[in-house]
């Protein structure tokens, strides 16, 4: 999974091959072939496998008992370092899963292959507004703003467009989204 | 010799024993018994001659009011004289069991077993007796199943387990609604589950609503009207009509499971679209 998603992130998904993919693990086509019987049977194994590793760090911070403010803190330090360290992860999800929904149509539909990543963002907000802390509103409304901030400012420091490294924005991107949440009243 | 019966009504609309002449096959069951009192059946006693009485089988149905006079005495001093007296006594109806509808507007009411979630001044010395029927009100056939039933298996609550293990929502016909997680748009429609939007409280909520029907016909989920939690001792809530959410997450989860379950699972039933589950059933335009 780890090679196929560096691969993928170097090279572009479209010009990977199965028989490129086989060779950098040192393996037969045929031997990666009864793991996977397609390119796109492991590009939807690779989304899975990203939606877990994202939604484990979130469960585990959703499971501390601190603010809705300090875990929308954590969740952002978590999101940043991530695609500063392992930037395979989130290029994937960003470049190839969103961009490439043909792929994705068949087995992928709505939630099926990111659920474990949504269901504790889901889980955050759903506390945060519980605790009275959040404001109550529809669902994507505040998802799209919580992920769509953070998901584009990856894809800007991908682009190489960010002046400053990309945890430098950890503390004001984090505010930024707290503010626009909370609960005023 | 019949079991002799008396049926006292505390703070209550009558809505249960309005309910329980509404039982199919009344007549056989009133012949099983002697009815001492009954406040709207013929009875053999007058309220005032009930001192003196001896009752098998104690029906008691609306809440317990500390000082509240029915007839020329104190109710609570003749229920309790007769609770003491009976093999059995059972509480019908949400207010008899908790307090219910009537503990909204005044505190001191309580049930005969349970004071909302707790328990009563009563608990210890009627707990071994006591055969709770909650509802609002409760279904005939699960009155008819207290008066008959000997020794049934209760929750923690003294719901007969026969009547209340199950849900609502086991037995509704929504149900592939629900699994599938596609709204109802209103009230009275055929399609969709109530459970998301419109306040159903069944996947919640003890109760064989749907498994013992109202009017051996139908029952409020059947129809398109939410259920409304009737047999909990938190019953009645504010807004029935609408479901409390959080972020559009549903705020009470289905009895028992784990709210992660849930999300996880409706999350992925809800990524596929069944354009069958989105027609009208009948009367398709």
């Amino acid at each position: 999974m780890e090679a196929a998603l560096k691969l993928f992130s170097k090279e572009g998904f479209f010009e990977v091959t199965m028989a490129d993919l086989a060779k950098e693990l040192d393996m037969s086509v045929g031997n990666l072939y009864n793991y996977f019987s397609s390119k796109d049977a492991l590009a939807k194994e690779l989304i899975l496998y990203i939606s877990k590793i994202l939604g484990e760090e979130i469960r585990r911070i959703n499971l501390l008992p601190i603010s809705a403010e300090e875990k929308i803190h954590k969740i952002v330090d978590f999101y940043f370092h991530t695609a500063k360290e392992r930037p395979e992860l989130i290029e994937y999800f960003l470049r190839i899963y969103l961009s490439h929904r043909e792929v994705f149509k068949n087995g992928c539909e709505g939630m099926i292959c990111v659920g474990p990543f949504v269901t504790e963002i889901m889980i955050f907000f759903e506390e945060g507004v519980r605790s009275g802390e959040l404001r109550d509103q529809d669902f994507f409304s505040a998802f799209g703003l919580f992920m769509g901030y953070l998901g584009g400012m990856v894809f800007l420091m991908g682009e190489g467009m960010l002046p400053n490294d990309i945890e430098y924005y950890t503390d004001e991107i984090a505010e930024n989204i707290y503010r626009a949440l909370k609960n005023e009243t | 010799m019949k079991p002799k019966v008396v049926w006292l009504q505390g703070v209550t609309c009558n809505g249960n024993s309005h309910s329980f002449v509404n039982l199919s096959g009344l007549d056989t069951l009133l012949q099983r018994y002697e009815w001492l009192y009954h406040p709207i059946l013929p009875s053999s006693l007058s309220l005032m001659q009930l001192w003196d009485a001896k009752c098998d089988i104690l029906v008691i149905e609306g809440g317990a009011k500390k000082g509240w006079q029915k007839g020329e005495g104190e109710l609570e001093k003749l229920f309790l004289h007769l609770a003491q007296k009976a093999k059995k006594v059972v509480a019908v109806g949400s207010c008899a069991v908790y307090g219910g509808v009537f503990k909204e507007f005044d505190d001191t009411i309580c049930g005969v077993l349970f004071d909302g979630e707790n328990k009563s001044r009563y608990y210890d010395m009627l707990a071994d007796k006591t055969i709770n029927i909650p509802g609002c009100p409760a279904h005939p056939e699960w009155i008819a199943f207290a008066l008959e039933a000997e020794n049934p298996s209760l929750d923690s609550f003294h719901r007969p387990k026969e009547l209340y293990a199950y849900t609502v929502h086991s037995g509704c016909v929504r149900n592939e609604y629900f699994e599938w997680k596609i709204d109802a748009e209103d009230f009275g429609t055929k399609e969709g589950c109530l459970f998301y939007k419109q306040g159903c409280q069944g996947p919640f909520t003890h109760g064989s609503c749907n498994k013992i029907l109202w009017n051996e016909t139908a029952s409020k989920t059947r129809v398109g009207t939410p259920c409304f939690g009737c047999t909990e001792p938190d019953f009645p809530k504010q807004d029935l009509f609408s479901t409390k959410t959080y972020m559009g997450i549903p705020a009470t989860m289905p009895l028992g499971v784990p709210k992660r379950a849930y999300l996880t699972i409706t999350g992925i039933a809800k990524s596929f679209h069944i354009p069958r589950l989105t027609k009208r059933l009948l009367d398709e335009d």
